[in-house]
């Protein structure tokens, strides 16, 4: 509580003094809204649902590619990591593959998929997929090899000791990677509906900027920091929590 | 001395004289051997009695682990076989439980010691609702009751090897291989869990293979003891333990036997050790003497 109110002094400070410039005739920039102006566009917005709409459209594109992202980086990790020879012989393409940023495949997507979601959620993917595939290789090469043994001792078939063993084992790990892919997954979300995609909340973004709603457009970018703040808040707790919960429920 | 550690039990159905394990001209060599590759166990030949207690003592880097993961079906040998109840080996068996030196590595770190001992229920298909009568029993029987719901973190060394006896147990194997299973414990953990394993093993009648480099603790728990030495690594010696069992942390280790061995095992392994390295160990004793 103390901490959080430490915390909370710079903020308040700055956005006093912002206002205060702002009313004064201190600051005249077109470009800059004042904190109350901000709080009223967002108050608005939040009423009419037209940034609840944005948020959910924003977050089913991200959330789908990650997910998408996930299965395959932790499947094809896995096999990577317990097959150094898959490794070697898939390594070069990987690391051909890799480097491309994603977005450069917005074009090539728009004429397979069109506008909407699927277009956004499969560079969501693409661009999710590397991080989680390379942590998760390092992850199942790390597993003690001792457990490994005794899976085979105990002759578990493949799909039992990945879900007992292997899994479990490496999660901790692969979380990290998790965590890395949902940041990016919002970035590169709201990228494609800024350049491409005319919904979510980057396209509300770029609409309020060319309609000169500044308040507006603050008010978004500020609600995309907190809504991507709590997005990792999630994803941090539904990972420390699964870990417990795969300890206590066996 | 399997007479009396049979007492009272009635024939094995298999007393045929099939061996329980049975290795053969069993050699094991890393990398090829036209290019210079290292040889590790050179023509080993061992029957392991079923029902025996068979300890395998060498010096550290003899190659008694890599013997151990042959037994159990984890390494194929370079050369040679290794029969199970008269069957080739092809892999690993959960008749043939296999108990690691490194317990803190080999238990499941995010399990509680109940889910530990539950993977080996889990891996021979036994029903959740019928676990728990099992895994009761066999905490109860390794002392581990209170230590139920913790995780092996929270347990001291010996408590962790007590684990996973209790997981290799409720596979229910036919033998059990041991790796320096109390190589790391202090002196008084590795005492009682010495007389728990002989106990155990003659109530089960299980065959136990029990690798070490403790002389003492060979000729203690064995039936025989087999000395393995040099480099490759060969059978110098097999020797027949003539001592009662029950066995007395006390009055054993003052048997006149007990010491004869440990003095005859002492000199066998000084004398493969310096031959091993080739004169070294001679040329320092000297240098500490003088």
């Amino acid at each position: 509580m103390r901490r959080l109110l430490l915390g909370s002094i710079a903020p308040v400070l700055f956005l006093g003094v912002w206002e205060m410039a702002s009313r004064t005739g201190l600051l005249t920039l077109e470009s800059l809204s004042r904190p109350s102006d901000i709080f009223i566009a967002w108050y608005h917005a939040l009423l009419d649902g037209s940034l609840l709409i944005a948020t959910y459209q924003t977050f089913e594109a991200a959330l789908l590619g990650l997910a998408f992202a996930a299965v395959i980086g932790i499947l094809c990790g896995t096999v990577l990591g317990l097959l150094p020879l898959v490794e070697r012989i898939t390594g070069p393409t990987i690391e051909a593959l890799r480097p491309i940023p994603a977005i450069a495949f917005m074009p090539l997507a728009l004429m397979m998929f069109g506008f909407g979601v699927t277009l956004e959620a499969s560079i969501v993917a693409y661009a999710c997929v590397w991080p989680i595939l390379i942590v998760t290789v390092a992850a199942v090469r790390a597993i003690e090899p001792r457990l490994l043994d005794v899976a085979d001792v105990l002759e578990m078939p493949f799909w039992k000791q990945m879900w007992t063993i292997i899994l479990p084992a490496a999660f901790a790990r692969i979380n990290v990677g998790l965590r890395v892919a949902a940041a990016i997954s919002l970035v590169v979300a709201v990228t494609v509906e800024i350049v491409l995609n005319p919904r979510g909340l980057g396209y509300r973004l770029t609409l309020a900027s060319q309609e000169l709603k500044i308040g507006l457009m603050y008010a978004q970018l500020v609600w995309l920091c907190v809504v991507g703040y709590l997005l990792n808040a999630v994803l941090r707790n539904v990972g420390t929590g699964s870990i417990t919960l795969w300890g206590s429920a066996r | 001395m399997q007479a009396i550690r049979k007492q009272g039990v009635a024939a094995q159905p298999d007393a045929s004289g099939v061996p329980a394990l049975s290795i053969r001209d069993l050699s094991v060599s890393f990398g090829a051997p036209s290019a210079g590759g290292l040889t590790v166990l050179d023509h080993i030949n061992i029957d392991v009695r079923d029902g025996e207690f068979l300890c395998i003592v060498g010096s550290s880097g003899s190659g008694k682990t890599t013997l151990l993961r042959v037994l159990a079906g984890l390494f194929r040998p370079t050369q040679g076989e290794v029969l199970f109840n008269g069957q080739p080996i092809a892999g690993p068996s959960r008749d043939r439980a296999i108990i690691f030196q490194d317990y803190s590595k080999a238990l499941l770190p995010w399990r509680t010691v109940r889910g530990n001992v539950a993977l080996s229920l889990e891996a021979r298909g036994i029903p959740a609702g019928q676990q728990d009568a099992v895994i009761d029993e066999l905490l109860a029987k390794m002392g581990l009751r209170a230590a139920k719901d913790k995780f092996p973190g929270q347990l001291s060394g010996g408590m962790q090897q007590r684990v996973q006896i209790a997981r290799c147990l409720a596979q229910e194997p036919k033998i059990l291989l041991m790796d320096e299973p109390f190589g790391a414990l202090d002196a008084m953990t590795r005492q009682a869990l010495q007389d728990e394993i002989l106990q155990l093993a003659a109530e089960k009648q299980t065959t136990v293979v029990f690798i070490t480099h403790d002389l003492e603790e060979a000729i203690y728990l064995g039936d025989r003891v087999a000395v393995i030495g040099g480099a490759p690594a060969r059978i110098v010696e097999m020797i027949d333990v003539d001592l009662p069992r029950p066995r007395n942390q006390l009055t054993t280790r003052e048997n006149s036997h007990f010491l004869a061995h440990r003095h005859r095992l002492f000199e066998l392994l000084t004398r493969h050790q310096s031959a091993q390295h080739g004169g070294i160990g001679i040329a320092s004793r000297n240098g500490g003497n003088g």
